[in-house]
């Protein structure tokens, strides 16, 4: 019975933020064209089915992400080590990358890349944006990495000390297995944030989702359509990498007693 | 008899009552035109975003350029107050119909597409397209078929004409877009684009400023030709009214060439901004 009630509130507050969205959609005088969105997401020519230029974007958006998910954990796994080992110098770099990076608006971090350091080291646009987002995600990365990390009891380390493994191995079989299960959740809102934040790379025309649904807009004043049909796809991808992320950590547990 | 009497004078009233309500129609539609609600509130809201010379940023903080007089002079000769709201120019229109601001002055060009969602009024101006290219990327070329080339990167800003001329003339060209003409010029200055597209004067200050990086492709002639009007929300006669006799106002008595040669022949105003 509690349960039924609970399950009738959470509906009514659904259908009620509904209805404010609703009430304040029809208020702004907007004249909503929804049956000309389609046309963007798929095009039906001579040849078949096409993508359209919404989900040509979404492509550029995943490989950026992908290619930025995979180097920001390197970066993140390395800065990490660097902070706890026993290298002054080490430790030193790290801070300064780490405090600069997560201290500076991503944005700003993108034009000062691609404006600044990219023609004189001569990089293209994609690695420019892959850069810049990898080295801000590496940041936070790193910090989640190292407290997995010191997560791990100390009798660990000293059980492998024990067995006479060197640090590296240490590392390798026992400590960095055993701190992925603890850095699993906060790493995957981690990559969320990253599939967001790589709408900022259409500052520098990079032809992403969001510089595609602006570059509609710009033509055709389709404002709030587009920009909803954006983000439900934003929404999509980033829904879809929870599930992945839970099943994986499913089976990560399986052999945890 | 009595309901004869109920029907002649039900017939009379009915006929009294239509003037009654057409003229309450027009009251209603008078009081709600957005010309009554500004000389109500004794400000006149304008949106606008910087180019130059239409709109800048001066040395005390405010806002200087050819746009800027226009609508300082339309709300001078309104007898209200001007309030000016900087918007992204990406974002205008959407801002004038949710009701940011009253109406965009901005050197915004009429198109078909915009006049599908904003009511114009009568040109106050016209600006035409040009190129400014970089001298070592686009060496030799000289007209505008000759950028017309899938080698070559094109710039303009998001959302503006530029953009779609480039489209239009220029489609085998790689076209990238930005959302400011800094950066769009930065592109072609760091050997990036070979060329960008966007009104005069623009590519013309320019070239005098970067003389060792950048030439006049079309030297200094535009290629498309553009009428600027004042754009506001559909449905709303009196307002456009009032602005489209405001533009010939201003135009027979010279005002409008007067303050046009100013900004966009002469470079007396880089005091005002530097």
């Amino acid at each position: 019975m509690a349960d039924l009630l609970q399950a009738a509130a959470f509906v009514l507050v659904l259908i009620g933020l509904g209805a404010v969205l609703l009430h304040g959609a029809s208020g702004l005088g907007y004249n909503w064209q929804w049956n000309r969105v389609t046309r963007y997401l798929l095009i039906r020519d001579a040849a078949g089915w096409q993508f359209g230029p919404l989900l040509k974007g979404l492509g550029l958006t995943l490989e950026i992400t992908l290619a930025s998910l995979g180097l920001s954990l390197l970066i993140g796994l390395c800065t990490a080590l660097m902070r706890l080992s026993a290298s002054p110098m080490a430790r030193g770099i790290a801070r300064v990358y780490l405090e600069l990076i997560r201290n500076t608006p991503l944005l700003i971090q993108i034009f000062v890349l691609y404006f600044v350091f990219a023609p004189i080291l001569d990089l293209g646009r994609f690695s420019s944006a892959v850069i810049a987002l990898s080295l801000f995600e590496g940041s936070y990365a790193s910090e989640i990495i190292r407290a997995g990390i010191l997560a791990i009891p100390v009798g660990q380390w000293e059980a492998a000390a024990s067995l006479g493994l060197p640090r590296k191995q240490t590392y390798r079989h026992i400590i960095l297995p055993q701190a992925l299960r603890q850095m699993t959740p906060p790493l995957t809102s981690q990559g969320i944030s990253l599939v967001k934040d790589s709408a900022l790379v259409s500052t520098i025309a990079i032809y992403d989702l969001t510089m595609q649904g602006q570059q509609i807009i710009a033509e055709t004043f389709l404002t709030f359509e587009i920009w909803f049909t954006v983000a439900a796809i934003y929404l999509a991808v980033t829904m879809l990498l929870s599930i992945l992320v839970k099943y994986l950590e499913n089976h990560l547990t399986k052999y945890q007693h | 008899m009595k309901i004869r009497c109920l029907l002649a004078l039900t017939l009379v009233l009915s006929l009294l009552a239509t003037p009654l309500l057409a003229s309450e129609v027009r009251q209603s539609l008078t009081e709600e035109s957005t010309l009554a609600q500004v000389v109500a509130k004794n400000k006149l809201r304008i949106g606008f975003s910087t180019f130059v010379p239409w709109a800048m940023k001066d040395k005390t903080g405010g806002y200087t350029g050819f746009e800027i007089e226009v609508a300082k002079q339309l709300a001078e000769d309104m007898g209200v107050e001007a309030e000016f709201v900087p918007t992204k120019w990406s974002g205008i229109i959407p801002a004038l119909l949710t009701g940011k601001f009253d109406v965009i002055i901005g050197g915004m060009g009429i198109t078909p597409a915009r006049n599908l969602k904003v009511n114009f009024s009568d040109p106050y101006e016209f600006s035409g397209m040009s190129i400014v290219a970089n001298s070592k990327l686009a060496a030799g070329r000289s007209s505008l078929e000759a950028f017309n080339d899938p080698a070559l990167t094109i710039v303009a800003r998001i959302g503006t004409t530029a953009a779609t001329a480039a489209k239009k003339h220029l489609p085998k060209a790689q076209l990238r877009l930005f959302d400011d003409e800094g950066q769009a010029l930065q592109e072609v200055l760091n050997n990036r684009a070979a060329a960008m597209v966007s009104s005069q004067p623009f590519p013309e200050f320019q070239t005098l400023k970067y003389a060792d990086k950048l030439y006049l492709p079309l030297a200094g002639k535009t290629f498309t030709k553009e009428p600027i009007g004042f754009a506001i929300r559909k449905g709303d006669v009196d307002f456009l009214n009032f602005l489209n006799n405001w533009v010939k106002f201003r135009n027979a008595d010279g005002w409008l060439q007067e303050h046009y040669e100013y900004w966009f022949t002469t470079q007396d105003w880089k005091a005002r901004i530097e």
